[in-house]
């Protein structure tokens, strides 16, 4: 029975009735066999036909939402229906795609502070902001924790990097005029980012509390306790009864010296508000950067015989 | 020569981005200002000849007839912003396993460094500790040039530029920005990492940093230099005489606004406050280097000395 039973996927008709027990019994397994045989072609089949045609399956189809082939359309979806291609316009100044006009700073800035999120999410495993540890937990992440030099290296140079790229990245769009109507606006976003890059970077210094960043967040904080009106050593301070006690230093370090107070505020302002709030001003400026009209250019140029008359107010 | 003060100045870890900063800024001031020269010389062309002005494309940039104006963000921008990311990866971590971040001993706030300097972006802030008192150094300075930069958009009337780069169309602006961003901000920087030494004194770069150095400048006041002893004579001399900075600063700076027959165009669409504010902002930068050469020319320390604040 069983050189003939379900050699094509299919039992025989008699098995059944011909046999004994042992017949019967035998011929259920065949079934069973012959039917699991049959499935297994067909998952087979339905494989092959997914690794040939993936954008043909229902998870395919529910992730990506749209179909992709090459057509202009599609292109044009694939973008527009990406959450993170999204911000792109589904089409660009063809000019605007080579390198010498945007020299790619403000790209490159936040792919620079999506680097460090990253590494700075790991390196905060490894950290706690208090006097005791800080110092220590740096060293031991630069012997034992595997890679954690690297991590290090990488938070510290991507800093820097990401302060120079926000400077030219400013300075670009000032040499092309990018500020000017309608993006007066963004500009200002602009310039609030650069003021937190920078608070970053200056808030990070502190936290391996070493000598370095010590009197460096020292020369830096000394400065507020000559805050006109508010620092005790300022212009009109003391008269308005600032001591070092109740002035505006005294809060950024929650002390009067750089000591674990100003630890754990450097560390909470460096890894909690100041990203927050510098990611709400990335997403404005991201944003105002489409509603504004997308890329300012290259456009094409002006000449002063086709300046128009201000609008009166 | 001492080389090897020289290296340990350059090789500091932390001075490496401004190592880079001293290549990477004129590279794309001048890979900017060669874009402007060029759109510079095709509106000189076009304003020559109106016909063509109708006609052509308006950039450098290559068109024929029949291009379209937009390209598909998907491939030829992803692709560019995908090469872009891969690139920047590797320069980070190849600067990363080459470069270690600097740790220096535990915090002491027994031992004070010398020099000890805040974080080079902050250097042109300590550098101006040279010349100007803490408040106006670290506060009043810092929140001026932030906001300076703010109302930048809303005080240029200058419609033109917009979108393209351009020297001639832009020359005053484009001006006191370089000035701004490259003689006072960048250059002070430098001055900062790569030239103060103990003490925040000056050392030629290749010069031996000496801890013992002393230097006896006499600094004095400038109604000290004309005999003003009274508290009061000092504060009203003080006042007049930056009364009449702000006011040689303003016509002077007028006299840049109104120069060329382009230039009164702009001016003319300004609105008061637009003015009043420019003005306010440029004779506040314009104080900052009359102040280093006070400084270094004659050796005065304040102008104005009052019992509150010095300036």
């Amino acid at each position: 029975m069983p050189e003939t039973n379900g050699h094509d996927g299919t039992p025989e008709s008699g098995a059944a009735g011909n046999g004994g027990g042992n017949g019967a019994g035998a011929s259920k397994v065949g079934a069973l066999v012959a039917g699991a045989k049959a499935t297994q072609t067909k998952a087979i089949g339905e494989l092959k036909e997914a690794i040939k045609a993936p954008e043909k399956t229902d998870v395919w189809k529910s992730i990506l939402r749209v179909k992709h082939d090459e057509t202009p359309r599609s292109r044009a979806l694939g973008v527009l229906s990406n959450v993170f291609l999204h911000l792109h316009p589904a089409k660009i100044n063809r000019d605007a795609v080579k390198y010498n006009y945007t020299w790619g700073m403000g790209g490159m800035t936040f792919y620079v502070y999506i680097t460090l999120v990253f590494t700075g999410t790991l390196l905060m495993f490894y950290y706690h902001p208090s006097k005791v540890v800080a110092f220590r937990d740096i060293l031991y992440l630069e012997s034992d924790v595997p890679f954690g030099k690297l991590l290090r290296n990488m938070h510290r140079w991507g800093a820097h990097l990401m302060v120079i790229m926000v400077e030219l990245h400013m300075f670009r769009v000032f040499l092309t005029g990018s500020y000017k109507k309608p993006r007066e606006f963004n500009w200002v976003v602009g310039v609030l980012l650069l003021v937190l890059t920078l608070l970053l970077s200056f808030t990070g210094y502190l936290l391996p509390d070493d000598q370095l960043g010590f009197w460096a967040v020292t020369v830096g904080t000394n400065m507020a306790r000559a805050t006109p009106l508010l620092g005790h050593a300022g212009p009109f301070g003391p008269q308005l009864g600032m001591t070092p006690f109740n002035d505006v230093r005294f809060g950024l370090l929650g002390g009067s010296i750089v000591d674990s107070n100003a630890l754990l505020r450097a560390y909470i302002w460096h890894c909690v508000a100041i990203p927050i709030l510098a990611s709400a001003f990335m997403v404005v400026h991201f944003w105002r950067v489409r509603k504004d009209g997308g890329i300012s250019g290259p456009a094409a140029i002006m000449l002063e015989s086709e300046i128009k008359e201000p609008k009166k107010i | 020569m001492d080389f090897h003060q020289l290296w340990v100045i350059l090789s500091t870890p932390d001075n490496v981005p401004i190592v880079l900063l001293l290549f990477v800024v004129p590279f794309y001031t001048w890979y900017g200002l060669r874009q402007a020269f060029a759109n510079d010389r095709l509106i000189a062309q076009l304003e020559a000849d109106p016909a063509l002005a109708k006609t052509h494309h308006r950039k450098t940039q290559p068109f024929k007839a029949g291009w379209s104006r937009d390209v598909h963000v998907w491939p030829y921008l992803l692709r560019i912003e995908f090469l872009a990311a891969i690139i920047v990866t590797v320069i980070l971590m190849v600067w990363s396993i080459t470069l270690n971040a600097p740790l220096e001993e535990p915090a002491n706030p027994t031992l004070t460094m010398n020099p000890s300097k805040a974080p080079w972006y902050f250097l042109g802030l300590q550098e101006m500790l040279v010349y100007f008192d803490p408040w106006m150094a670290g506060v009043v300075m810092p929140s001026l040039i932030i906001i300076g930069l703010m109302v930048i958009p809303y005080i240029d009337p200058n419609p033109l530029g917009n979108g393209y780069y351009t020297y001639k169309q832009r020359k005053f602006s484009i001006l006191t920005f370089i000035f701004g961003f490259i003689v006072l901000w960048v250059s002070m920087i430098v001055i900062g990492t790569l030239i103060r030494g103990p003490g925040w004194m000056w050392f030629w770069p290749g010069t031996t940093w000496d801890h013992n150095r002393l230097i006896f400048e006499v600094n004095r006041d400038l109604p000290d230099i004309f005999g003003i002893t009274g508290r009061a004579g000092k504060v009203i001399f003080g006042a007049i005489v930056v009364g009449l900075y702000t006011v040689v600063a303003a016509l002077l700076m007028h006299k840049l606004i109104t120069k060329t027959a382009f230039n009164r165009k702009i001016y003319a669409r300004m609105s008061v406050l637009q003015y009043v504010v420019m003005q306010t902002f440029l004779i506040i930068m314009l104080s900052l280097p009359v102040k280093i050469l006070a400084r270094q020319l004659f050796r005065i320390k304040y102008v104005w000395v009052t019992p509150w604040f010095n300036i």
